[in-house]
């Protein structure tokens, strides 16, 4: 079966994200000269303009800030699947990323601790997503 | 140390003008421009020859505006077509006259997005966060309001009184779109598009052009109408989530008082002087988030500030007196604007507010801006 929600467009800049997602790894675009760390990256980094970045991979770990429920398919690829739910998540590491929560989300709370999952869209792209974390327990922000 | 606030009371507005709204798929940005700014002109009695600065939003080419009204400014300026350009622009338009680039400035803006069937999301704006689903503006804004809730137990029943009252005005307004009344529950039965947000949380998507002339205070005596004066304005941008685009985590909170701040001081108002607020309400929680960010009510109390009809005429802070975006027309704050200077003529009708002296513009956006508008 094809897939046919979007896929991201792969980038010069962006390449190391989805190659490390597609080994079940998470990583953030990471300043070696001030330390700052984000996603998504950046030319030069926006603390000190150092133009070398490389990547660091995370915990994976993080907490929840909030999540919307799509009733409404912008993709066609989505119709079928209504309502799904977006998370915003911030990683332990700092960064704020935009993502899926999925597995048993009635529990969902902001300041919830979440976790990383990885799910294959195709061969060539995978996307990390987020679940709460067994023990639910998040301290709230 | 504030050298804009120079600028208070020095620029007027001396004409507006706005097409119909509705779904005019006949009609291009250029069409319906022209028609504002003939109803801008008629409305000030200006001979269109004084005018020497062009500022134009959401309309393809410039010149061929300039073209089509037979136009050659000595200054002009095109913005695009984001939804938070008609604040940027008149402070723009204003500053400009102020240091002389210009002597009369039509600002022009014109919208086709509701006959080209426009959704502001999916293919059509493409983002970081698409292999995931996240898209729209309107997203964003259910993400800000899912944390609102969240932090302070704001509910959707007092997100509804937003849009009820926005909706009451749009009744008493002849030429807004959508003018059936509605009830809080209305509002909660209606069918979600992103939840926590449903459908009576989102603005219209209309065509329609919306027409400003300003001028010098002294030069706006020479016109039809009494003059009203741009007395305060102030300016925060946030970029930063800017891959999230149309959001913040703090709600443009500490931008709001920046550029609150600033406008309020400049024109020497305070919040108990503001007859009525005209606030960018792209999405219902925007209201909520600029009342908090300028201080008419502490940061998580917008929920119970707005309830039992506050924002209504006749209530504690009459807004969007005009129907807003939710419910007169998409016109990207600039119906709202000239909502403010119609008020403070004092030709709004039904929906009049008595003795109004005092009007605030805000946006609550990325770029936040707030113009406070007094009677000349």
């Amino acid at each position: 079966m094809s897939y046919d929600k979007p896929l991201p467009r792969i980038d010069p800049l962006n390449k190391p994200f989805w190659d490390a997602a597609r080994q079940n790894r998470l990583v953030v675009q990471h300043c070696p000269a001030c330390g700052d760390v984000r996603f998504p990256p950046s030319p030069v980094c926006p603390k000190c303009l150092d133009p070398n970045q490389d990547w660091s991979e995370v915990s994976g770990r993080g907490t929840l800030e909030s999540w919307v429920d799509f009733h409404r398919a912008y993709w066609s690829g989505y119709a079928d699947g209504l309502p799904y739910r977006v998370c915003l998540v911030r990683l332990e590491e700092g960064p704020l990323l935009v993502s899926n929560l999925v597995g048993p989300s009635d529990a969902a709370r902001l300041g919830a601790a979440v976790e990383v999952v990885f799910e294959a869209a195709t061969e060539a792209v995978t996307l990390p997503k987020f679940t709460l974390s067994p023990d639910g327990a998040g301290e709230p922000t | 140390m504030n050298d804009l606030a120079r600028l208070k009371d020095e620029i007027a507005v001396i004409g507006v003008g706005n097409t119909r709204y509705g779904n005019f798929p006949d009609v291009d940005e250029y069409g319906l421009a022209a028609q504002a700014f003939r109803n801008a002109v008629a409305d000030c009695g200006i001979d269109k020859d004084r005018i020497d600065g062009l500022l134009v939003c959401r309309i393809p080419y410039y010149a061929r505006m300039g073209e089509v009204l037979g136009l050659n400014p000595r200054w002009s300026l095109t913005l695009p077509p984001h939804g938070r350009m008609s604040g940027m622009g008149i402070i723009e338009a204003a500053t400009a006259i102020a240091a002389g680039h210009a002597t009369h400035v039509a600002l022009l803006y014109a919208n086709i997005g509701r006959s080209r069937r426009v959704n502001y999301g999916g293919d059509e704006s493409p983002g970081t966060w698409d292999p995931w689903g996240f898209t729209s503006p309107g997203a964003a804004h259910a993400m800000m309001f899912r944390r609102h809730m969240e932090l302070y137990g704001t509910t959707t029943r007092q997100l509804a009184e937003v849009s009820v009252s926005v909706r009451y005005h749009a009744c008493l307004n002849p030429d807004a779109v959508m003018r059936d009344p509605i009830t809080i529950e209305d509002h909660e039965s209606a069918r979600f598009i992103t939840a926590p947000l449903r459908l009576l949380d989102y603005c219209l998507i209309n065509d329609g052009a919306v027409c400003m002339i300003l001028t010098t205070k002294e030069r706006a005596r020479d016109f039809r109408k009494p003059p009203v004066l741009i007395s305060g304005f102030g300016a925060q941008e946030t970029f930063s989530p800017s891959a999230i685009a149309n959001f913040d985590m703090d709600f443009w909170h500490p931008a709001l008082r920046v550029a609150g701040e600033q406008a309020y001081g400049m024109a020497g108002v305070k919040h108990g002087d503001v007859d009525a607020l005209m606030c960018y309400d792209n999405f219902s929680p925007t209201i909520l988030f600029g009342l908090e960010g300028l201080g008419f009510c502490p940061q998580g109390e917008a929920g119970r500030f707005v309830e039992g009809g506050a924002l209504s005429l006749g209530g504690r802070l009459p807004t969007n007196t005009d129907g807003g975006h939710l419910s007169n027309s998409y016109m990207q704050g600039w119906a709202l604007n000239v909502e403010a200077v119609r008020q403070l003529r004092g030709e709004c009708g039904a929906r009049q507010v008595p003795d109004c002296e005092v009007v605030q513009y805000v946006q609550a956006t990325p770029c936040t801006r707030s113009i406070i508008y007094t009677r000349g």
